[in-house]
């Protein structure tokens, strides 16, 4: 107890795992943004975001569970309760959008019928029965959703730059990649 | 400033300073130029940049929307059958559907076009897409058509056509000037269309000849790569369209003959990979290769079974020519990657929309 209530960062796999979903993410959401709009790399970027996809899933799952077994470095006493609270929604929120987003790109393109493919012959079994119109639904509920975690992370980007730059509590330097001795 | 210290801080929030202050602006900064550069991603600064939903919005403008349908070769209608791989393709790529034995295939015969009662005419395009179920759950997809080369080059080339060839309000048909400005100023269509037009049309769906058209790569075992074209040859004789047969009495003669000829006995077509040599053009779907490249027969398509699109799974099937299995690869050509992403969007669009019935009805197929 006494070392956890010392402890001013994130485990060091916890912070390779945020920093690899952040740059997995971003990636992702620039190369589905960009190949909606095009027509001459569509096929380069769908290849990538199709298994890119797949790995923020797998890594979002190894998250969560890793998250229920650590231990959080304590919220900075400048956060009030209430800030407190929209931090955790704001988490699970994030956390549900990065699990739903792979499963609904997976179930949308299962419901097209068209093949899951990952690299080469290496494929995943489509987890919902033909059905265009379901197709067409979660092709627009992909979309959203995608937006909608855009909108989360700039509000999360936007959040850590206020306490770290304007209220100058030191938040990032707990998710920070590098070492941060106790103040 | 906020104290290290204690928990009662969350009740004195930070005074605003100048330099908080200028620390806030700058974080807005920040924030709206990541979120300008995902729009400028999204292409939302490049408003005329060509992209899959403007070109799709042509064929609309073209043609016309008709709920459910695709916004190109609308009007089709359901076949399957399989694929007999004689083992000759192994050689030359390692993707299953050449290993000797046969997989199932569904498919479905088109006129090019938006209108989805248009009346049969031989002169039109006529399309064959594919779907071969590789037995371990990869897919193969190809749609092919009966002209000889495609009449663009480049994406654009088939943009700049379809604008080109929209009705005039005034009148109700193209503007044959800038149908003419378009074929003076894209010389590589004008070849294209000289051998388009050396090539008769034959009097049938059956014994029509359909091409990839791009060029693909096979990749085999070993890793070797090789450019390739294919073409499926009808075992069915050629008779050319004769002047005679018309659609004055039925609008549908052309899909009714196929119909009845399938009833009749399984239809044929010998799947011919033809290897392109080293500086053969892969990237212009305008120019045939020359004479004498090899071809390989890898084996005969049958397709036994014919039905309304209204049943045929062939209807909610995009035949997106990059849907390849391992060992098949797409060329350098431009068309095939933007081919991909307009497909897709005419998927999209139309798999949301209320199904209206195929003008090859149950009834036509039965009849």
């Amino acid at each position: 107890m006494n070392m956890a209530s010392q402890q001013t960062q994130f485990t060091v796999f916890m912070r390779i795992l945020h920093w690899l979903t952040a740059a997995m993410v971003l990636t992702m959401l620039g190369i589905g943004v960009a190949m909606v709009a095009s027509l001459g790399d569509y096929h380069c970027l769908v290849s990538i975001h199709r298994p890119l996809g797949i790995a923020i899933l797998i890594l979002v799952v190894i998250r969560f569970v890793n998250r229920q077994f650590s231990t959080l470095p304590p919220f900075p006493a400048t956060m009030s309760s209430e800030e407190r609270f929209v931090s955790h929604v704001s988490e699970l929120l994030l956390y549900t959008l990065l699990f739903v987003l792979p499963l609904v790109g997976w179930g949308m393109l299962s419901a097209a019928r068209y093949p899951i493919v990952l690299y080469g012959p290496l494929h995943l079994p489509p987890i919902l029965p033909h059905s265009v119109m379901l197709y067409a639904f979660l092709r627009r509920t992909h979309t959203v959703l995608a937006y909608l975690l855009f909108l989360g992370f700039i509000a999360h980007f936007g959040a850590i730059l206020f306490h770290t730059l304007v209220v100058r509590d030191g938040m990032f330097s707990r998710m920070a990649p590098w070492r941060v001795r106790a103040r | 400033m906020p104290s290290d210290s204690t928990a009662s801080a969350e009740k004195q929030p930070a005074p605003v300073s100048k330099g908080s202050a200028l620390r806030l602006v700058s974080i807005g900064v920040v924030i709206l130029c990541v979120a300008g550069g995902f729009l400028y991603l999204g292409g939302w600064f490049s408003p005329n940049a060509l992209t899959p939903a403007r070109f799709v919005d042509a064929f609309e403008r073209t043609d016309g929307v008709y709920s459910g349908f695709r916004r190109n070769h609308a009007k089709g209608v359901g076949v399957s059958g399989y694929f007999e791989s004689n083992g000759e393709g192994a050689r030359l790529s390692k993707a299953g559907v050449f290993k000797p034995g046969r997989v199932s295939v569904i498919g479905r015969f088109s006129f090019g076009g938006g209108i989805p009662d248009v009346v049969d005419r031989p002169t039109m395009v006529r399309g064959l897409g594919l779907l071969f179920w590789l037995p371990d759950g990869e897919q193969w997809r190809t749609a092919m058509v009966n002209l000889p080369v495609f009449p663009f080059q480049t994406p654009q080339a088939f943009y700049d056509n379809l604008v080109a060839s929209q009705p005039d309000p005034k009148t109700g048909k193209p503007d044959p000037e800038k149908m003419s400005a378009f074929v003076a100023s894209h010389p590589a269509t004008v070849r294209a269309l000289g051998i388009i037009q050396s090539h008769a049309p034959s009097s049938g769906f059956d014994n029509t000849a359909f091409n990839g058209l791009n060029a693909f790569r096979f990749i085999d075992a070993a890793g070797k790569s090789i450019s390739v074209r294919w073409t499926l040859a009808p075992v069915q004789p050629f008779a050319a369209a004769s002047a005679a047969a018309t659609a004055q009495t039925d609008k549908n003669y052309m899909f009714d003959e196929l119909i009845a000829s399938i009833l009749q006995h399984p239809l044929q077509w010998h799947l011919i990979v033809t290897i392109g040599q080293p500086g053969d053009p892969t990237n212009d779907a305008t120019v045939a290769w020359p004479d004498g490249r090899e071809q390989v027969d890898v084996g005969t398509l049958t397709l036994d079974h014919i039905e309304s699109e209204e049943t045929s799974p062939a209807r909610d099937t995009n035949f997106d020519p990059l849907v390849l299995p391992s060992g098949m690869a797409p060329s350098d050509d431009p068309l095939l990657s933007a081919r991909s992403a307009i497909y897709s969007q005419s998927f999209t669009r139309r798999a949301g929309e209320r199904k209206t019935p195929s003008a090859i009805s149950p009834a036509e197929v039965r009849k």
